[in-house]
């Protein structure tokens, strides 16, 4: 049969290539002189993981192409895994601890007004990329529970109501760091 | 497809299920044996054309000596198996799982474009439940309407996996999986992201077997009943060789019915002002594309030449073999064609502003709405040459809409002369019809003896691909068919790596051609779809059809000839390569085959 200029399969591998690292299309190489080279799909999205911090649209449809999984299924395991991230995490990630000190003095409370406030979920990121929203096991601190953790700081006792105050002295944070010209 | 025949040498078993014996081959499950004597275990995530998924517990029988429930439709059959299907324990199990399985389904059945041929609906009765008792947390994952083909309305999804397995193992397209997990589990394409701008076909097969309303072609009803309304607009219909053959259905008639007359009467009644036969289209394909054949054949261009009727398949073609674009015929579906010719040339003829023209066509497939969308069907005032494209389930629905008791009707003709056709064009509807069909017209080319039946063998072990030497003047040549995109590309990689040199590959996207069609009647009550007895019926009604015709090559057509004589000049020639023919290019996303 007639193969023709109508083929886009360089375009697509050449595209492919240059959304992820050497380290990862290095590895891809690897996994396909493997025997079953679709079932590395799940070390692959680790690598990227590894090199990137996130997994991106293009890193995930490159993934796709270069392993030739197909592309839903290569982002039906990336979402069911909790390990995996879809977007990059935010400048300040919050981690609600729901250990049993935290619950019993109102944690669910805390942790509902934050998810109301930001309007994410649980492991998903604001649109301005500012926070992040996880929850995490007891910290260690329940004198102060309920406890939340923003990057390094533990801030407790809380009451929902101390949230909105708490989140604007962050994004105040974030304003000044911007016009001083820091990250 | 797997089938569900073991061969005959193989060893069988026997089994005792409600009181009754029965002996199975070795390695069917208990679903299946107690089908054999006529017990029908309620199921939901089964289907016996895919792999097993046990997803739903829905068919839970009790069996002696195992202490729990098993589900019938995964556990093979042993000897000695002593099955109860039917205690009052199991019922009432029974009744709870899909009681859980409503709990957090909306409650919009009257609503609901699937109400009265749901299967959870119908489930959800037969096995007595009569309350909610369970109201459960709703999930609220986001509709996805913006498709031109298949739209998606994951709050319906009952998670019974159908719709990703057609996907993936008939048409090998792979485009549906689960994303997240447990309650927040949605299945859609990858990254849940729009139709259209997945690596879907738009072959709608998904929406043929999800039990539910969770896919859907989009509705295109509206407007048609908006341009029947105003007077000012000439509203012209099409239908497809595969409509008359199924639409029966949606009235009680018995599948395989033939209905040509009927639905005509019925088109009239709505108030469509001409009412044309997508035969004729088919039998202008067939002509063209049997002029491109022979034109091959003597040396013009690439060998196989792939068929171009069906969308789904074109779609594919684009985004899973590009590079073997320049095999396909360049000719249009007989829809487009035809919808070109209303404008082109009836409109003209009967001095009716082109302006003032819609243009309707009733079609089996759910791809023809994307098909008639595309850049390339456009007219060159900008607007498509089909205006809008109505599925066979949407006309019938705006049948019962309209208060037409169609068993009743009588019967009526199409308009001349876009409704004259051959048998030829009849014969397009089934698998295997377009290359009988483009055989009979290409003998007469090349000056050779006509063309009868083809005797297709089955390629060894796949239902659904086939391939039959033929003679044509003095050339042997090999032909094969294939429906469901699985097969299709059987036959692709088989012509690729060499191993069989075929002239003409004929590909319908659907299982049985177009008569399995993404838009044809969801089955009869207790019936599964895609029932390959169903589609045979079906396929009877259409060579019954051709048959009975007196004409029956498509280049014989009283109406072809005219159009060649009077408008198009000679097939291939400057202006129905103008009109009638058109290009491809590759799409993205790229499939992963
Ligand atoms: S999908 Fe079925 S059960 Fe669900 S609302 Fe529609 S008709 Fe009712
Ligand atoms: S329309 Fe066809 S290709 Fe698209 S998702 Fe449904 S089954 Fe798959
Ligand atoms: S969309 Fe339909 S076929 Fe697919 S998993 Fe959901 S209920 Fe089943
Ligand atoms: S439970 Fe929250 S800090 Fe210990
Ligand atoms: S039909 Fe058996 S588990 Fe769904």
């Amino acid at each position: 049969m007639n193969r023709s200029s109508t083929d886009n399969w360089p375009a697509v591998r050449e595209a492919s290539r240059k959304a992820l690292p050497p380290a990862v299309l290095d590895f891809i190489e690897e996994c396909r002189e493997r025997e079953h080279p679709k079932s590395a799909l799940i070390a692959v999205l680790h690598r990227v993981q590894d090199e990137c911090g996130h997994l991106g649209r293009d890193q995930l449809n490159a993934v796709a192409q270069l392993l030739q999984v197909p592309t839903a299924r290569v982002y039906g395991a990336a979402t069911f895994y909790h390990f995996f991230r879809l977007r990059p995490r935010g400048r300040f990630l919050i981690s609600v601890c729901l250990g049993t000190a935290c619950y019993v003095k109102g944690a669910d409370q805390v942790n509902r007004r934050l998810m109301e406030e930001l309007g994410v979920g649980l492991g998903e990121t604001t649109a301005d990329g500012l926070f992040s929203l996880e929850t995490t096991r007891c910290l260690g601190t329940c004198g102060l529970a309920p406890v939340i953790m923003i990057n390094d700081n533990v801030h407790g006792p809380l009451k929902p109501d101390d949230i909105p105050g708490l989140l604007e002295r962050y994004i105040q944070r974030a304003r000044k760091e911007e016009a001083g010209g820091k990250t | 497809m797997k089938t569900d025949q073991g061969n005959s040498e193989s060893a069988t078993v026997r089994l005792t299920i409600d009181g009754q014996r029965v002996e199975v081959p070795d390695g069917s499950v208990v679903l299946q044996a107690a089908e054999k004597i006529g017990i029908k275990i309620p199921r939901l995530c089964y289907h016996p054309d895919l792999s097993l998924e046990g997803a739903c517990r829905v068919c839970i029988v009790e069996v002696e000596g195992i202490d729990f429930y098993v589900a019938s439709c995964s556990v093979p059959v042993r000897e000695g198996m002593v099955v109860a299907t039917n205690s009052p324990a199991i019922r009432r199990a029974r009744r709870d799982i899909v009681e859980l399985l409503l709990d957090n389904h909306p409650r919009d059945c009257q609503t609901c474009e699937r109400d009265g041929n749901c299967e959870l609906q119908n489930l959800a009765y037969a096995m007595g439940v009569r309350e909610r008792l369970f109201e459960g947390r709703r999930k609220n994952p986001t509709a996805d309407e913006s498709g031109s083909a298949v739209v998606r309305h994951p709050e319906k999804c009952i998670l019974c996996g159908r719709c990703v397995r057609v996907c993936s193992e008939i048409q090998g397209v792979f485009n549906l999986s689960q994303h997240y997990r447990g309650f927040n589990t949605v299945v859609g394409p990858a990254e849940l992201g729009p139709m259209d701008e997945s690596v879907c076909i738009q072959c709608g097969q998904c929406i043929n077997v999800c039990p539910t309303a969770a896919f859907l072609e989009k509705n295109n009803t509206e407007a048609v009943w908006a341009a029947l309304a105003d007077p000012e607009v000439h509203v012209v219909v099409q239908t497809a060789p595969s409509i008359r053959a199924a639409i029966g259905e949606g009235f009680g008639l018995p599948v395989g019915t033939p209905a040509t007359g009927k639905m005509i009467t019925a088109l009239r009644r709505l108030g469509f002002d001409a009412v044309f036969d997508t035969n004729l289209g088919a039998d202008l394909t067939i002509v063209e594309e049997a002029h491109e054949l022979v034109r091959r054949l003597e040396g013009g261009g690439p060998l196989p030449l792939l068929t171009s009727c069906s969308p789904g398949w074109i779609n594919f073609l684009e985004k899973f073999y590009p590079e073997l674009i320049e095999h396909a015929s360049t000719c249009k579906s007989p829809m487009s064609m035809l919808s070109t010719l209303v404008r082109e040339y009836y409109a003209p003829r009967h001095k009716i502003d082109p302006k003032r023209i819609f243009s309707v066509a009733v079609m089996p497939c759910v791809a023809k709405k994307y098909e008639a969308a595309r850049p390339e069907h456009l007219a060159p005032d900008g607007r498509p040459y089909t205006d809008a494209v109505l599925t066979t389930r949407e006309l019938i629905w705006m049948i019962q809409c309209y208060g037409i008791d169609f068993s009743r009707l009588p019967n009526d003709l199409f308009d001349r002369p876009l409704g004259l056709s051959s048998g030829a064009g009849d014969i397009f509807g089934t698998t295997g019809g377009v290359t009988e069909a483009a055989l009979r017209t290409a003998a007469e080319m090349v000056g050779g003896e006509t063309v009868g039946r083809i005797e297709f063998l089955s390629v060894r072990g796949v239902e659904g691909l086939k391939e039959a030497p033929v003679r044509l003047g003095d050339k042997e040549l090999l032909v094969a068919v294939a429906n469901g995109l699985n097969n299709a590309k059987r036959a692709l990689e088989a012509a690729a790596a060499g191993r069989r040199r075929y002239h003409l590959v004929e590909v319908m996207a659907c299982p049985g051609g177009c008569i399995g069609g993404g838009g044809q009647p969801y089955p009869p009550r207790g019936t599964k779809i895609l029932d390959p007895e169903i589609l045979q019926r079906r396929a009877a009604a259409l060579y019954q059809i051709d048959d009975n015709k007196q004409l029956r090559r498509s280049h014989d057509n009283p109406a072809v000839k005219e159009l060649y004589a009077d408008f198009l000049g000679r097939p291939g020639g400057e202006v129905s390569h103008r009109l009638l023919h058109t290009e491809y290019r590759a799409r993205e996303p790229r499939g992963i085959r």
